[in-house]
């Protein structure tokens, strides 16, 4: 069966990228609304982190099954 | 109204693909009614705790829990460190060895085990027609919310998320609902953190946000931390702003209500029914409780840092919007504050949060139903010789009437507001009394069918009764209470009066069930096992490592949330 790890670490990785992408080439002035902070940027690399280490675990339990 | 970007659309859209992609990738393993309505019992129990959680955190949940935090401040987090944590706990440790050894399929299932077969019927009715109606409420209120923020239509808004939820569970039943909610888990973690921080900093941190809310309580006429301390003024309830006192919020809302809920509502218990083994069922409770007492992070302080900022300003004016009775529309604090610090981009991904956490509610409602319906009142009274085909396909059949029926509730909750809010008092009654039926049943091997029953019904007749009878603050007679002519007392706020139905309603059902019981026969030992406490063996704990222990785990959730009243008292 599935392991919900994967779509969840593929969702993450999908979504941090196009937000760290958008705050890395977006105009600075709409972060002023976030007190100034990039949070696209900031956020969305957290988020791609946190993906891909779920994408890391599900592959790795399913190469220890095989 | 807020304006979303392309950034925006394209993470909701990307997520609407995501959740039908898990319905469709499971689509292949769901082949026995066993692994469409228990997932085959055959989830990992972190999978299914982080599930047990999510179900229960419908969108109702996260915009009601900030409003109550605007509007009774750190008070409202009672409903998590005492309302849900010694519940679930509770039970993780002594109540599932009996929902999940016995095999029983349901929770009204259960009670046709250990009672007899009108106790199951009671349950069963009362429980899948108040699924359906629930999730028609909150898609209800979904619509509102979504033409107040964004302006989408109510119908488009209505009929996109009940078809996206029906089509995943449709194709792979609880699991695509588990794994769901597990997503929906962490996309309203990743949604709502950014926002606290940002809240948090505007505000001036803890201390800037006790300063603003002193202000907040002495406007109200409170004293000034009665929006920051959770204890110190519940000695009366006309020193807090819930008009609640500790006794009444102790036993109706910590004792009846909470255990009543976490312990027996079988939208949860599922869950932990789906888990791949008795100690994995165990821990499921007890592994959500963790995340659960430190979600007021996420969805109750938003509201408190909302209506701080409303009594005072941060860096840029923002304001709660008032409703036509000139009360503030506390509702709107989680919307307004993801327009107020979300660039596009961050919107995209906090709205994606709001629906995720509607859909995850929404996805609990259906599937508690199809099961009840299809295991309960299906198999039990239509077809009782149905096959695991006929099975199967009441459970696919049954997911969409049930949907189809919660999309015709809201829209008649559109015109017939009264008509809802009658239907979900009636439904109050019929759940106050619930915990008494399973505390007996479980633990005491005397309890009768008869005595269930009767107690049952004379604990929902006792809340009826006190309700009808009683009324809160200044309320005239009718639906807030009142309508049997006479007032016997008047409750200082509707939570009051609803904490105490709930105790008079229990205390009725636990004292007549007693009764009943020593006047009719209880069922022979043999019949029991397995069903109550004294007649079954207790699960062995001695080959698990000691931090999978429920036991230990129990401990320590318990300890966890004690200081963290403590520290907030």
């Amino acid at each position: 069966m599935l392991d919900v790890r994967l779509p969840i670490g593929l969702l993450f990785t999908f979504f941090g990228a196009v937000l760290a992408l958008y705050g890395a080439v977006s105009d600075g002035t709409v972060y002023a609304r976030s007190l100034g902070h990039n949070v696209n940027l900031w956020w969305g690399l957290v988020m791609l982190v946190f993906g891909l280490v779920f994408i890391y675990l599900a592959r790795r339990k399913n190469r220890l099954r095989t | 109204m807020l304006r979303l970007a392309v950034i925006d659309y394209l993470l909701l859209g990307t997520y609407f693909v995501f959740v039908l992609g898990v319905g469709v990738a499971l689509r292949r393993s769901t082949r026995s009614s066993t692994d469409f309505f228990l997932s085959g019992r055959s989830i990992p129990a972190w999978v299914a705790g982080l599930a047990f959680l999510s179900a229960n955190l419908g969108a109702q949940e996260v915009i009601g829990m900030a409003a109550s935090g605007a509007k009774y401040g750190i008070a409202t987090s009672h409903f998590y460190w005492i309302g849900a944590i010694p519940a679930m706990a509770f039970v993780g440790v002594f109540m599932m060895p009996f929902y999940y050894g016995s095999r029983a399929r349901s929770v009204p299932e259960y009670l046709r085990l250990r009672f007899d077969e009108k106790t199951r019927g009671f349950n069963a009715i009362s429980f899948a027609t108040m699924t359906v109606f629930s999730s028609g409420i909150s898609m209800y209120a979904l619509g509102l919310l979504l033409g107040a923020i964004l302006g989408w239509s109510f119908s488009v808004s209505i009929f996109v998320s009940a078809a996206i939820v029906l089509a995943y569970i449709f194709l792979g039943g609880l699991t695509s609902a588990i794994y769901n909610e597990v997503l929906q888990f962490f996309l309203i973690v990743a949604g709502l953190t950014p926002l606290v921080f940002l809240g948090m900093q505007d505000v001036g941190g803890w201390q800037g946000l006790t300063q603003r809310l002193a202000l907040t309580a002495q406007q109200h006429g409170f004293a000034a931390g009665a929006w920051t301390d959770s204890w110190r003024h519940m000695g009366s309830p006309a020193s807090n702003p819930m008009g609640v006192e500790w006794f009444g919020l102790a036993m109706g809302l910590g004792f009846v209500l909470s255990f009543g809920y976490w312990t027996t509502d079988f939208l949860v218990v599922q869950r932990a029914m789906a888990a791949d083994s008795m100690s994995a069922a165990r821990r499921t409770p007890l592994i959500a409780a963790f995340p659960k007492m430190l979600f007021p992070i996420l969805v109750i302080l938003p509201g408190m840092i909302a209506i701080a900022l409303t009594t005072s300003s941060g860096q840029t004016p923002f304001k709660l919007p008032v409703k036509a009775d000139g009360s503030l529309n506390y509702d709107m604090s989680i919307p307004l504050m993801l327009g107020h610090y979300f660039p596009p981009g961050m919107l995209g991904l906090g709205l994606t949060a709001l629906m995720a956490s509607f859909m995850s509610g929404m996805a609990g409602n259906v599937t508690a139903f199809n099961t009840v319906w299809t295991y309960d009142i299906y198999q039990a009274y239509v077809n009782k010789k149905a096959t695991d085909r006929n099975l199967l396909w009441m459970g696919r059949a049954s997911t969409v009437f049930g949907i189809a029926l919660s999309v015709i509730t809201a829209y008649a909750a559109t015109r017939f507001n009264n008509i809802m809010d009658l239907l979900q008092l009636v439904f109050a009654f019929v759940n106050a009394p619930l915990f008494a039926t399973f505390l007996l049943g479980m633990f005491w091997k005397r309890t009768t069918g008869h005595g269930a029953f009767i107690g049952l019904v004379s604990g929902t007749l006792a809340a009826a009764l006190h309700h009808g009878l009683t009324l809160p603050g200044t309320a005239l007679a009718g639906i807030k209470g009142g309508w049997l002519g006479a007032v016997l007392h008047h409750y200082p706020s509707e939570m009051a009066q609803n904490f105490w139905t709930a105790i008079y309603a229990w205390t009725t059902c636990f004292v007549v069930t007693i009764l009943v019981s020593f006047a009719t026969t209880p069922k022979a030992d043999a019949e029991l096992t397995g069903l109550v406490y004294s007649l079954t063996e207790r699960p062995r704990e001695e080959g698990i490592v000691w931090y999978k222990r429920p036991g230990t785990l129990a401990i320590v959730a318990i300890a966890a949330s004690v200081v963290l009243n403590a520290v907030f008292f």
